[in-house]
């Protein structure tokens, strides 16, 4: 099919509309965070006076720095083991035929689908009578759960990909199931294996409901939840140019990361759509 | 080494398909067997239960005097080749070789040693540290191979390995698969639904079809002594002719004409009625250009007029196709071989008749002409059970039909009645 030049500069005008409405706020909240306290409410897009301060301010406290440090190592164990899981849960829904397994499916889905906000009063009783309120583990454990079915559906597409034959003929040169698992599917179902993880671990890094709910202190707070927590230099200011730049500091590795891996989203998103 | 005893074993599938009934074969150590049948007939079903890939619903499979039913695929020491080869793509070709010794944790500079052997064995040398996605089919192949030789196993099983290959090759690996066989004396089944790579390949044959065994028999004997209509139609390129026939007092009556029914035909037909109605099966090289049979040998057979629709010329021999009334011939078997062929159910094909004569044949397209048949290599089934009444039909001069020499066509020179009703067990001792 010829596009003609009308049709070129439609579809040019429609992308050009689309791309600037996703990068005004954006673009304003880079401009709010180098702006000075003085200067966040003058009608300007752009700061008239440049500033590091913002930067420099949330980066010598600690109200920031541990948030950081927790959103990475939560993020971090809650995609470690939701991966582990979901690979092993997904090479039985794609390969093994056993009673159950639809219903497994049926309810991994289920959970995926639960509105997060109606867990959040009851996660809070349950974990502060465990004791887990205010932990990492107390984030950990919800977050491999929703990761999970998440986990699961784009992983068994990869593992359905992968030719049987390749598992009769590891059985057949002396593997044991696992070995064959390990060695043969595993290795071959590593992109996806990457793709979940990297999916998995988009959503902790985002993740603010449960954040605000189960954590009290910087001790287990992550990055998004720790921004409402800012305060200004009064009761009445508010620490707009602080919240910007910490913003700014927690886009940035999503933006690199959505960047480099593109394409390995898009394909864990989209595959078992029409394969499999 | 070890020899493979298939008792009853039967494989029934959850759905309730049954896939193999009740087979029994015997492969002696050393043997190269092959199990060959249409697409569906169960013969991969029964090399992945002799692996262990699939379990066996009931019978008893012994590898080397053991049961092995119960045996996980890698305790059996077996090895297979796959249709797809199953190469590990994330793995070097050495890797790929060495992966079943380094699974049963042999020491690193024996593994080596062992695969550069096999690799010089199979060519593979210098392409060891390349990856499977960049070799072409054939050293695919060969690696496939070469991951199967070099654990030493007890058995070698082939499923379909050739089948991926272009036509060229296919016959090419097809001799080194044989010689590969021979050197290594290594116990062999190999599976396949081409009955030209079956019958060049295997010391004996085991024809499938609807997971029942049909025969079990050296390739010439297949050829010469098939026990039903289904092992003559299916062994044999181009296949059979078959036409109806009634059996009268000292005649068989068919479209091409009457065949006195005298020496081994008389034999073989005495115990049955007068009357019924039969199948006459024909093989294409058993035409000959009436004009070219000599003399002395006129009595062996019978001419009949016939008008040629098309000749093929091969040059070492041609074939000619001619349409006759001969009575349409429908049979299960007969229905089933032809869709295997691709053919239409019930096609028109059924009234063509496909004749290889002698290359010096000067018969040409659209001539009305006259052929020759020789009637001892006739054979006669029983339409309602397919069973060949006529086994004990001398074999012919014939060659093997995978090598055909100039003078293939020519009819024979042996005197009649030669071969004896030599009974074709189905599990026979091979022929070494």
């Amino acid at each position: 099919m010829a596009t003609t030049t009308p049709q070129k500069v439609g579809w040019s005008v429609a992308n050009i509309v689309v791309i600037v409405l996703v990068l005004i706020p954006l673009v304003w909240i880079i401009s709010l965070s180098f702006k000075t306290t003085g200067s966040i409410t003058d009608p300007s897009y752009f700061p008239t006076h440049w500033t590091w301060s913002n930067y420099s301010g949330i980066l010598t406290t600690s109200t920031f720095l541990r948030p950081l440090l927790n959103s990475i190592g939560i993020g971090a164990i809650a995609t470690f083991i939701a991966v582990v899981l979901a690979s092993m849960a997904a090479y039985a829904v794609a390969r093994l035929r056993f009673p159950g397994k639809s219903v497994l499916i049926g309810v991994s889905l289920l959970i995926a689908m639960f509105p997060a906000i109606a867990l959040a009063t009851p996660l809070f009783n349950i974990e502060r009578i465990l004791g887990l309120f205010n932990t990492w583990p107390g984030l950990i454990i919800p977050y491999v759960a929703t990761g999970l079915p998440l986990g699961i559906y784009t992983l068994s597409a990869f593992f359905r990909e992968i030719p049987w034959e390749l598992e009769k003929a590891a059985k057949v040169d002396g593997a044991t199931p696992f070995q064959a698992f390990v060695r043969v599917i595993a290795p071959l179902a590593a992109p996806g294996m990457v793709t979940t993880a990297i999916l998995v671990f988009l959503f902790c890094w985002n993740e603010f409901l449960l954040a605000i709910t189960l954590t009290a202190t910087t001790a287990s707070r992550t990055a998004p939840a720790a921004l409402s927590f800012f305060t200004g230099s009064s009761q009445f200011a508010v620490p707009t140019g602080s919240i910007s730049a910490a913003a700014v500091v927690i886009t940035i590795p999503i933006i690199i990361f959505v960047l480099f891996f593109q394409r390995r989203i898009v394909a864990g998103l989209t595959s078992g759509a029409v394969k499999g | 080494m070890a020899e493979i005893i298939l008792e009853h074993v039967t494989k029934r599938f959850p759905d309730g398909a049954l896939a193999v009934d009740d087979f029994n074969l015997d492969i002696a150590d050393g043997e190269f067997v092959i199990l060959v049948g249409p697409s569906g007939c169960g013969k991969s079903t029964t090399l992945n239960m002799i692996a262990g890939l699939e379990d066996i619903s009931s019978g008893e499979l012994r590898i080397g005097g053991q049961v092995v039913n119960q045996k996980s695929p890698k305790d059996r020491d077996i090895a297979m080749v796959f249709q797809s080869y199953a190469l590990y793509p994330h793995m070097t070709v050495r890797e790929n070789m060495g992966f079943a010794l380094k699974l049963a944790k042999t020491p690193r500079d024996v593994i080596n040693q062992k695969v550069e052997e096999a690799a010089r064995i199979l060519d593979l040398t210098q392409h060891l540290d390349r990856k499977p996605a960049n070799l072409s089919g054939g050293q695919r192949q060969r690696v496939a191979m070469g991951r199967a030789i070099v654990r030493d196993p007890a058995a070698f099983l082939m499923d379909e390995p050739l089948s991926n290959l272009d036509a060229k090759l296919r016959v090419q690996t097809r001799t080194e698969v044989s010689r590969l066989q021979k050197r290594l004396g290594t116990t062999m089944v190999y599976v396949t639904h081409d009955q030209v790579e079956a019958l060049t390949l295997g010391d004996r044959v085991a024809v499938m079809r609807s997971g029942l065994l049909q025969q079990v028999a050296s390739p010439q004997e297949l050829y010469d002594r098939p026990v039903n209509l289904f092992v003559a139609g299916f062994i044999g390129s181009p296949s059979m002719n078959f036409m109806s026939g009634a059996l009268e007092e000292g005649k068989l009556r068919t479209g091409l004409g009457d065949i006195p029914i005298a020496g081994q035909l008389q034999r073989d037909l005495a115990g049955s009625k007068v009357g019924r109605d039969v199948i006459v099966g024909i093989r294409p090289e058993n035409f000959e250009d009436g004009a070219l049979v000599p003399a002395e040998h006129r009595h062996n057979g019978i001419t009949f007029p016939a008008s040629i629709d098309v000749v093929e010329s091969l040059g070492s021999e041609k074939f000619v196709y001619f349409s006759k009334e001969l009575g349409t011939v429908e049979t299960a078997e007969l229905a089933e071989l032809a869709r295997d062929a691709g053919r239409a159910e019930g096609g028109a094909t059924e009234e063509t008749v496909v004749a290889r004569l002698d290359p010096a044949t000067t018969i040409t397209e659209g001539q009305d002409t006259e052929l020759w048949v020789d009637v001892r290599a006739v054979h006669v089934f029983d339409p309602e059970t397919g069973r060949n009444l006529t086994r004990g039909t001398d074999s012919r001069a014939t060659a093997a039909p995978a090598a055909p020499p100039a003078s293939a066509a020519a009819p024979a020179a042996g005197p009649d009645d030669s071969a004896a009703g030599q009974d074709t067990g189905s599990t026979a001792t091979p022929p070494r």
